[in-house]
């Protein structure tokens, strides 16, 4: 209290303290800064398009008179000529984690100011990401080879396909850009700019390793609607 | 809290979240050790009720430890985190309209188109 509206403020955390932090014309967020902040707030959007997408998803597949088809079977693939269930999307769901694993890695080595372990970590987070989309792209290719159509298949409900396509394209687009993004950091890192606290070349705000964890955030995000995609479009 | 808030403006540059890179990797091999065994619902094949609260459990257990824990929300203040994982509540009462949105259209059809499910 006795520095109102200033960044930080030994406040206790607790029901108190929440009203405190969001009452009388000051800072609402004492510890996380507006980079920070933004961030979160876009990805709560974010969470409401995923969310909508999963819904309608949900409505098509509950209202349809005609049986879903089995994604068991339909995401199956031959393996010493046996089916194997699920088998390219259990590796698609470690792989993204193991990406999720090194970034919070590169987010901590980034506030200990060590560079390259920062850098280098990024770049496996990146590749981690890539193969992601191309094992995606993979799965697009065969199931649209057997036929999977936004307004139809083989198997069952046409909503399948469109549900199908919306929802993992979406986030195969969010991977994608998470990649560009993640390419773009990783070499800021390498050049030095945040121990330099380098200009931003559109912002000229000062460079600093902050970026790297807002940055984690959106990655460990693309990850987490993973886990929902996983559960209830592959797994329900 | 009020100790890394005062450690910020001890030193004026160390900044953001300290924790050793042991803890990232435990919460890596949880992660592994939950997606395999929502992996496993699918392959051994579990139907009805337990297979669908296994799925849920396993997901929301996966993405309690990515928020809390890599997102750092766990040692984030209280207002950040509840100005965040309020609003997705919203969806939930959502999910509740749409079911019986789905529900109504189904009877509709099936009275109507005579198809059953």
């Amino acid at each position: 209290m006795a520095n109102p509206g200033g960044p930080a403020i030994a406040r206790p955390n607790d029901l108190k303290g929440f009203s405190d932090d969001w009452s009388s014309d000051q800072q609402v967020f004492k510890t996380a800064s507006w980079g920070k902040v933004m961030m979160w707030i876009f990805l709560l959007s974010d969470t409401f398009i995923f969310s909508c997408f999963l819904l309608s998803y949900m409505t098509v597949r509950m209202s349809t008179t005609t049986p879903w088809p089995n994604p068991s079977e339909v995401f199956a693939l031959e393996i010493g000529g046996k089916p194997v269930p699920l088998i390219l999307i259990a590796i698609m769901t470690f792989i993204l984690i193991s990406s999720s694993g090194t970034m919070a890695m590169a987010v901590n080595y980034g506030y200990r100011r060590d560079r390259v372990k920062t850098a280098v970590l990024m770049w496996v987070t990146a590749a981690f990401g890539a193969s992601f989309v191309g094992m995606q792209a993979l799965e697009w290719t065969k199931l649209i080879r057997e036929g999977v159509r936004p307004w139809g298949n083989p198997w069952g409900a046409e909503q399948f396909g469109s549900s199908f396509f919306m929802i993992t394209g979406f986030h195969g687009t969010h991977v994608t850009i998470g990649v560009i993004f993640l390419l773009i950091v990783a070499r800021k890192v390498w050049r030095g700019d945040f121990d330099h606290e380098r200009h931003g070349f559109f912002t000229s705000r000062k460079g600093r390793y902050e970026i790297v964890e807002i940055m984690g955030l959106y990655w460990h995000f693309v990850d987490l609607v993973w886990v929902f995609i996983f559960a209830l479009f592959y797994l329900w | 809290m009020s100790h890394a808030t005062t450690a910020n403006q001890a030193t004026g540059h160390a900044e953001g979240q300290h924790h050793p890179i042991k803890l990232y990797l435990v919460i890596w091999g949880w992660l592994f050790v939950l997606s395999a065994c929502s992996y496993l619902v699918d392959y051994l094949g579990f139907q009805g009720y337990l297979r669908w609260f296994l799925i849920l459990l396993f997901m929301f257990v996966k993405a309690g430890l990515i928020v809390g824990i890599f997102m750092h929300m766990a040692w984030e203040r209280l207002t950040l985190i509840c100005a965040i994982l309020v609003p997705p509540v919203a969806v939930l009462v959502f999910v509740g309209i749409m079911i019986v949105e789905a529900n109504y259209t189904l009877i509709t059809r099936v009275v109507f188109f005579g198809a059953g499910p």
